[in-house]
């Protein structure tokens, strides 16, 4: 049985059958990322004003690395450029040319996943260490000339060690709230390049050590969530867009059009994740 | 929408992005004075412009291409 519009558009939609579902998938998509965009709207704005991790109830600024998220911003844009580089390509009958195109894409997207990837694992073994006197610090451990990742007091305990290397974060000026006087020793120190300082901390003397993961603290929760279903999106997109670059390309051969179409839905799709992307990038990483 | 449609939407609110970015860096130099900041905030501009001069010939390629 043939199914109709496959090719054609509707005439009640003026559209063929797979944009409009297209369409009312990404609206779902819509409501779904705009749930959790309001909650980091109304975690964000419920919070203390102050810094953290002076202030535990505040919160956190400039803890991401900014240069790789704008560098994952211009590779997504780069990505959205290239996929409809490809359609193009199929619709002026150049079928070599949206390989390379659509391959471009896949690269991209996996290339935006590695540098998450680092990005994540980073935050692994980067602490908020509390200590007995009321005083808080973030850093690194310094475990044998390692970076242990997920580590907890419990587990510092179990390892009976006596006391912990820590470099401790000389934070820079994104780290204080807008309106907070930053210390001018933290101008000086990163001017002079200095962004850590070693310290010998007794474990005795630790309340909580704490890593940069989603139970420590609401921002690293909807941080990790919003990134990591972004994520999703983006490996989802990935596999599709490189089934359409290798093994889809048989419909190509039999039925070009409907080839084209999908890989404009695919491209519709794409634009979708980058889009989020856009709004995500300044939201959580600059403001 | 077509992709030609969601495209222009994505590029102009890249556009806006950029200035977004640029602004921000601005501002960073206006309080700490580092000179970096000055750099990338004329780096995002410069990528804005591009970014428009990217969509005006998207569009001149393109404009055989329905919006819906």
């Amino acid at each position: 049985m043939e199914i109709p519009y496959t090719v054609k558009p509707r005439p009640d939609t003026g559209l063929y059958n797979a944009k409009v579902g297209i369409w009312l998938f990404l609206a779902s998509e819509v409501m779904l990322f705009g749930a959790f965009f309001s909650a980091y709207i109304l975690l964000r704005v419920t919070a203390d004003h102050g810094f953290w991790p002076d202030v535990a109830t505040g919160w956190p600024h400039g803890l991401l690395n900014i240069p790789i998220g704008t560098f994952n911003t211009a590779v997504l844009i780069s990505s959205s450029v290239t996929v409809v580089m490809a359609w193009m390509a199929l619709r002026e009958n150049n079928f070599p040319k949206f390989r390379n195109f659509m391959i471009f894409t896949v690269i991209c997207a996996l290339g935006f996943l590695v540098i998450k990837t680092f990005e994540y694992k980073e935050k692994f073994g980067h602490y908020v260490i509390r200590l007995n006197d009321g005083k808080a610090l973030t850093g690194h451990l310094d475990v044998n000339g390692k970076s242990p990742l997920f580590w907890t007091l419990d587990t510092v305990k179990e390892k009976g060690l006596e006391s912990l290397k820590v470099q401790v974060d000389i934070p820079n000026k994104y780290r204080f709230p807008v309106g907070m006087h930053v210390p001018e020793e933290t101008h000086r120190a990163h001017a002079e390049g200095r962004h850590h300082d070693d310290r010998e901390i007794k474990v005795a003397d630790i309340e909580s050590l704490k890593a940069f993961i989603p139970s420590t603290h609401p921002f690293f929760a909807i941080y990790f969530t919003m990134t990591f279903l972004h994520g999703l999106h983006v490996l989802g997109g990935a596999i599709v867009l490189a089934y359409f670059a290798f093994v889809g390309t048989k419909l190509w051969k039999t039925s070009p059009e409907q080839f084209t179409n999908r890989i404009e839905v695919g491209g519709l799709f794409w634009h979708f994740v980058d889009l989020v992307w856009i709004f995500l990038f300044p939201v959580v990483y600059l403001l | 929408m077509s992709l030609k449609a969601f495209h222009i939407v994505f590029v102009t609110v890249s556009v806006l992005l950029m200035f977004v970015v640029a602004g921000w860096n601005f501002g960073n130099y206006r309080d700490s004075g580092t000179s970096m900041d000055l750099v990338w905030g004329v780096v995002s501009l410069l990528a804005a412009a591009v970014l428009m001069i990217y969509g005006k010939l998207f569009l001149r390629k393109f404009k055989n291409v329905s919006y819906l």
